[in-house]
């Protein structure tokens, strides 16, 4: 287990590298730079802007100096925000956005799982294909259809939320946002726990647990669960990245003060460190997330292990 | 992978196909939308960008020439919406050709010519396919396609490209083993006259199943990138930039989201369920649970 954990983790590494390089150099080779304004700048002050953000050294030689500062954790100065470092940026929003994810992905366990089990418990009755209309829809629509109806509905037209914003310690603004986001995951969580108890339920060891006499209780949450939850628990990992992407669109629909903003402002400000700053942290962010559900998978299913 | 090589194998999943209801009507309404969406427009006498000073935001009424309302800059929805199912409907389809061409050449090469080589092809694949694609989406479309249908639809063609060069590659392996193949190469045919001639000619079945279930996630992305404000821009109209500007307006004009928001809705869920008739169809063994 240990060895495996081990791989897994070291396998993480190089697709960091990746990720880091490749969006190194399409962010710089992009046309346009964060100093270009309808007003051209005198070309000292340019000149000097350039060298004190290192713009007029060679890009290799840049892509160096942003990589030894980001090993020591340093994502740099904001060239747009220039009060700020990326680093402070994203703390001051990460609280928000990690809330708001951390409760889709709990919502998305929570109402899917029990979704699931009923539907495959139910199978062939009104409650099934009840569940199966619910799981068509929410899987098909995206966070940018769903979210504005839902303010429409329950923020203009009912008043029980507030369509958008933040205030701190209220979660009432949190709650259509984490549906939002977390609904499409729950969906998908019920379509695959039903599926998976299904055939768990047909299978040979049920059956003898059936013929020694057990309760039906037992026998689900004793024998059949377990089994049946592993390809809920492989989607875990897909979940968490949707659920990071999610959120960006998630917070601009509700105006949430999460980090979500900094990736589209920051491309088209081109303010480099930002957005490279934001890859970074997200793209970590779902590289470990990753790298929890391929443990946590290798804890329940020891084959996968030795592969 | 399913293989899918026999004649029979077709028929009987095209009569599967059509014995599925669901799929059939959802196939039905998509093309009723297409439709639409190509004659609709010159119903109405409107133009897309055409601004109506005397109605400023006017709600549906069937009644005057408005059929869905208007727009703040007096601008007909009925036929701003048909555009914006057109441009998303063609970038879906284009970027939909973009994956396919992308995925079919990698994955055929690297299925084909293995070792080393595929090795390294497909841990790239890998790599990719752990990065938060939308990320690179969203960088790429900002400096590369922001306005700009075409650098759209190459942007968005080129993120999609990872599932199906997968999947062709499974199937080269396959392929690369069977006689014909041998015998070309004992006949002295090239490498690549062979992936041009035997091997992608083989690929087209499963790969147009492939395409079928990824044209939604095409529309997506666009509308995605729309909605965001870094697709189609204005006067030009995509779903996404519609509902984008009718979520900003919800509360004087909620017709101006819900008219593209129902309309998105209906046709990503008619993909969606046309993509699981297909796959009932063609892999009888999943359609029992489902």
């Amino acid at each position: 287990m240990l060895a495996y954990t081990l791989r897994r983790f070291l396998g993480l590494l190089p697709a960091l590298f990746v990720i880091i390089t490749v969006s190194f150099f399409l962010v710089r080779l992009a046309p346009g730079g964060p100093f270009d304004q309808e007003r051209t700048l005198p070309p000292q002050v340019r000149a000097n802007l350039d060298r004190v953000y290192g713009l007029d050294q060679p890009l290799a030689l840049q892509y160096v100096h942003y990589l030894s500062r980001l090993v020591r954790g340093d994502l740099g100065p904001s060239f747009k925000l220039p009060d700020f470092s990326v680093s402070e940026l994203i703390v001051a929003g990460l609280p928000v956005s990690a809330t708001l994810g951390g409760l889709a992905l709990l919502l998305a366990l929570l109402l899917g799982i029990p979704l699931g089990v009923a539907a495959a418990l139910w199978h062939g009755r009104p409650a099934d294909f009840g569940i199966a209309g619910f799981v068509a829809l929410a899987v098909a629509l995206p966070s940018f259809v769903t979210g504005p109806l839902l303010a429409l509905i329950f923020g203009l037209y009912l008043h029980w939320l507030p369509v958008g914003g933040w205030e701190e310690g209220s979660p009432r603004y949190l709650i259509l946002p984490v549906l939002t986001l977390g609904l499409p995951v729950a969906a998908y969580v019920a379509r695959l726990t039903r599926g998976g108890l299904l055939e768990v339920l047909r299978s040979n060891h049920i059956r003898t647990a059936r013929a020694r006499g057990l309760g039906e209780a037992r026998i689900l949450l004793r024998h059949a669960l377990r089994p049946a939850l592993l390809p809920v628990v492989s989607y875990l990992g897909p979940a968490a990245a949707f659920v990071v992407t999610g959120s960006l669109v998630v917070e601009t629909v509700f105006a949430l003060p999460g980090t979500g903003r900094y990736l589209v402002q920051g491309a088209i400000n081109r303010d480099y460190t930002l957005v490279m700053g934001m890859i970074v942290v997200y793209g970590v962010l779902t590289l470990l997330l990753n790298f929890a559900a391929d443990v946590m998978y290798g804890w329940l299913d020891p084959r996968v292990r030795h592969d | 992978m399913i293989e899918i090589s026999s004649q029979p194998l077709w028929r009987r999943a095209g009569r599967r196909f059509c014995g599925d209801g669901k799929a059939l009507v959802a196939g039905v309404l998509v093309a009723l939308i297409a439709l639409l969406a190509i004659v609709g427009p010159s119903l109405s006498p409107f133009r897309y960008d055409a601004l109506d000073w005397h109605h400023l935001a006017v709600p549906p009424q069937l009644q005057s020439s408005h059929w869905l309302g208007t727009d703040r800059l007096g601008r007909d929805l009925f036929v701003r919406t048909l555009y914006g199912v057109r441009i998303s409907l063609v970038i879906g389809l284009l970027a939909t050709a973009v994956s396919v061409i992308i995925g079919l050449a990698w994955g055929s090469i690297a299925g084909y010519v293995g070792g080393r080589t595929d090795d390294l092809m497909m841990r790239f694949v890998d790599v990719l396919y752990a990065l938060p694609y939308l990320f690179l989406v969203i960088i790429f479309a900002t400096f590369f396609g922001r306005g700009n249908l075409i650098g759209l639809f190459l942007v968005i063609g080129a993120v999609g490209w990872l599932t199906t060069a997968r999947i062709v590659r499974g199937q080269t392996l396959a392929l690369k083993r069977r006689e014909f193949i041998e015998a070309a190469r004992a006949t002295g045919v090239g490498t690549p006259g062979i992936l041009l001639r035997h091997v992608i000619p083989n690929l087209i079945g499963p790969v147009a199943l492939y395409a079928t279930l990824t044209i939604p996630d095409m529309i997506l992305f666009e509308s995605f990138l729309s909605f965001l404000g870094l697709g189609v821009q204005e006067p030009l109209a995509s779903l996404g930039s519609l509902i984008n500007g009718g979520a900003q307006e919800m509360q004087a004009a909620p017709w101006m989201l819900v008219v593209p928001a129902l309309v998105l809705s209906v046709l990503l869920l008619c993909f969606n369920l046309i993509g699981d008739g297909l796959r009932d169809a063609l892999d009888p063994s999943t359609s029992a649970e489902r």
